[in-house]
């Protein structure tokens, strides 16, 4: 058996199989330890993306969630024109994500309490929201509301999916409806920010949570630094949209690293439990 | 129309749109006229096309404009207040372009800050504490995407104005005068019934923001702007307008008088109309009409999901040597 040496001569660079380049302090990093340590570079603290299905296998009590429309898949609405056809792109991204689509949906535990949650996924389409997480966000909380359970949302998206058009557009509508009715049952909702949240989500059910709560360094804005420069030819300073602008201007809650995330949306989730006093030590 | 509202679509004929209205609720009667997506974004964007400010002084008998969101400015690219049309009060918010360049600096383009999108809260709440129906017109490039405005929480004030559109007990009616630019149109674009001019255009992106993406190039916006089907009969035809208001021959910019007058005999009908329906009725009008807008693939309920095969058909994986 022949060892593979990370620096054996010849090599110009370490193979990126194995190690992995830290962006923020250029540490190079061994993807096996990175994995271990949840994505995160374990010197400078990094947050590296994360999955949306390690996400909630990261968050919910263990073998407890039970996913909800899971064979949900998209449609091809306005026959988009585009140079590689939309049902192809889908194609691709499945095969890349290993998703249907770009979140994932369902009932679990977290800290005990019943919740409903909803994950999604960059590495489908950009976690770009069309009609399939219009639907699937909307019946988790219409679910969560028939059983009155809070729910949590983790956002990781570039906002809506160009290719559904206008339909993509009506979902932000249909999903903060849906949250409306919630919050008129009394029902929490926690919505969680990840690497990145921005366009049509953040301007949408991402910034309505009862509690707004996330990650270090993530880029959280409303439009992309593209559209900037081209609408108003300025470019943004840097550290402009990331986790710590936003809760310095009073958008968000807290920062939780990944790390504590689990135990700290137990600690809300707990608190805002709907519970009469006397019944506390029924249940 | 109640019938529309409680979510049973019927024929055209029988749909409850008074032909007096004048209303388009048939893209196929369009169809001989109607140009290309690309002619639509042009006159949609034609700087001589009545704005807000042109409409509601045709529209309705009286105006008197309210200014500021109580927490920063006042947006100059956001317009509202109390009007009256045909003896009914209403409240109106707009998004409002400028004809002119001077103009259009001193309203942003139309492009509304966050302070635009908290001004129309709060006039929206100021319709419904007093139970007047509220009429909203869309005419924006897109919400302002610059530096500040984001310090301000562009996306916050954009979700809450959607949030509380969604849930305002009170009769609303939208209608896209132009431009429908994006998440920063539906700010001002959840209603009971939702309208636009002929040749007024809504999509999720601009047609040149999506060639670039897409066709990595601003050229291509002509074909992106068709396959965004952004124009006024595919939207009739995707369910995301109700109906369309006709324009006079030629596009809007020719003639301010006769387009106003063909909103206000539509907004008439309409408020007339939403007015008879209890509020309760109203509001989960509202939420299935935005319900149902989606379209996804399922597979059929009764077909169970296939199988995990055992872990002795996956096998433990290969043994390499």
């Amino acid at each position: 058996m022949r060892l593979r040496m990370p620096f054996a001569r010849g090599r110009k660079e370490f193979p990126s199989h194995l190690w992995t380049q830290c962006p923020g302090c250029g540490e190079m990093l061994f993807n096996k330890q990175l994995v271990r340590n949840l994505n995160v570079c374990t010197s400078c603290e990094h947050h590296f993306r994360f999955g949306g299905r390690e996400r909630i296998e990261l968050l919910v009590d263990r073998g407890s969630f039970e996913e909800h429309d899971s064979e949900m898949t998209s449609a091809d609405p306005l026959v988009f024109a585009d140079s590689k056809p939309y049902p192809t792109r889908i194609e691709a991204a499945r095969a890349k994500s290993g998703e249907q689509d770009a979140v994932i949906t369902g009932f679990a535990l977290i800290g005990e309490v019943p919740t409903a949650i909803a994950s999604m996924d960059f590495d489908f389409i950009g976690g770009s929201m069309g009609s399939v997480v219009g639907e699937k966000i909307t019946r988790v909380a219409e679910r969560a509301l028939a059983e009155r359970r809070p729910l949590v949302i983790v956002s990781a998206s570039g906002g809506a999916r160009m290719q559904e058009g206008t339909i993509a557009l009506m979902q932000m509508a249909k999903i903060v409806a849906a949250l409306g009715r919630l919050a008129d049952a009394g029902l929490p909702f926690v919505s969680v920010l990840t690497d990145p949240t921005t366009g049509g989500v953040l301007a949408s059910y991402a910034s309505l949570g009862d509690l707004i709560v996330a990650e270090p360094g993530a880029l959280i804005g409303f439009s992309g630094a593209r559209v900037t420069d081209q609408t108003i030819g300025e470019k943004l300073p840097t550290g402009f949209q990331r986790s710590e602008f936003v809760l310095e201007h009073g958008f968000i809650d807290q920062i939780v690293p990944r790390a504590q995330l689990r135990d700290r949306l137990a600690f809300f989730l707990t608190a805002f439990r709907p519970v009469a006093h006397d019944m506390r030590w029924s249940l | 129309m109640v019938d529309k509202l409680l979510g049973k679509r019927t024929a055209v004929e029988t749909n409850g749109h008074l032909p007096e209205a004048g209303l388009i609720t048939d893209a196929r009667a369009i169809a001989a006229t109607r140009g290309t997506a690309w002619q639509a974004v042009q006159l949609a964007r034609d700087p001589k096309r009545p704005h807000a400010q042109d409409v509601i002084a045709g529209a309705f008998d009286r105006f008197q404009e309210l200014h500021g969101d109580r927490l920063f400015r006042d947006d100059p690219a956001v317009i509202g207040g109390i009007a009256e049309i045909d003896g009914l009060y209403v409240v109106v918010v707009g998004q409002q372009k400028g004809s002119s360049t001077e103009e259009n600096i001193a309203r942003n383009f139309g492009m509304p800050h966050p302070e635009g999108y908290r001004k129309a809260i709060r006039l929206y709440r100021l319709a419904e504490k007093f139970h007047l129906p509220l009429i909203t017109l869309i005419d924006t490039p897109g919400a302002f995407p610059g530096p500040e405005a984001e310090e301000r929480g562009q996306a916050e004030a954009i979700a809450r104005s959607i949030e509380a559109m969604t849930r305002l007990a009170t009769p609303v009616v939208v209608v896209v005068l132009g431009e429908g630019g994006s998440g920063g149109a539906l700010a001002l674009g959840v209603g009971d019934v939702v309208l636009a001019l002929e040749n007024a255009v809504y999509s999720v992106i601009s047609p040149e923001g999506a060639a670039a993406i897409l066709f990595r190039s601003n050229a291509e916006a002509q074909r992106a702007a068709s396959a965004l089907r952004l124009a006024g009969p595919d939207l009739l035809e995707l369910g995301i307008v109700d109906a369309l208001i006709p324009e006079p021959p030629g596009g809007a910019q020719t003639d301010h008088t006769a387009t106003a007058k063909a909103v206000r005999a539509a907004l008439t009908s309409e408020l007339e109309r939403l007015s008879r329906v209890p509020t309760a009725d109203l509001l989960s009008a509202r939420y299935e009409r935005f319900r149902a807008i989606g379209v996804v693939v399922e597979p059929s309920a009764g077909q169970a999901p296939p199988k995990k095969e055992p872990w002795w058909r996956r096998g433990i994986g290969k043994v390499r040597l």
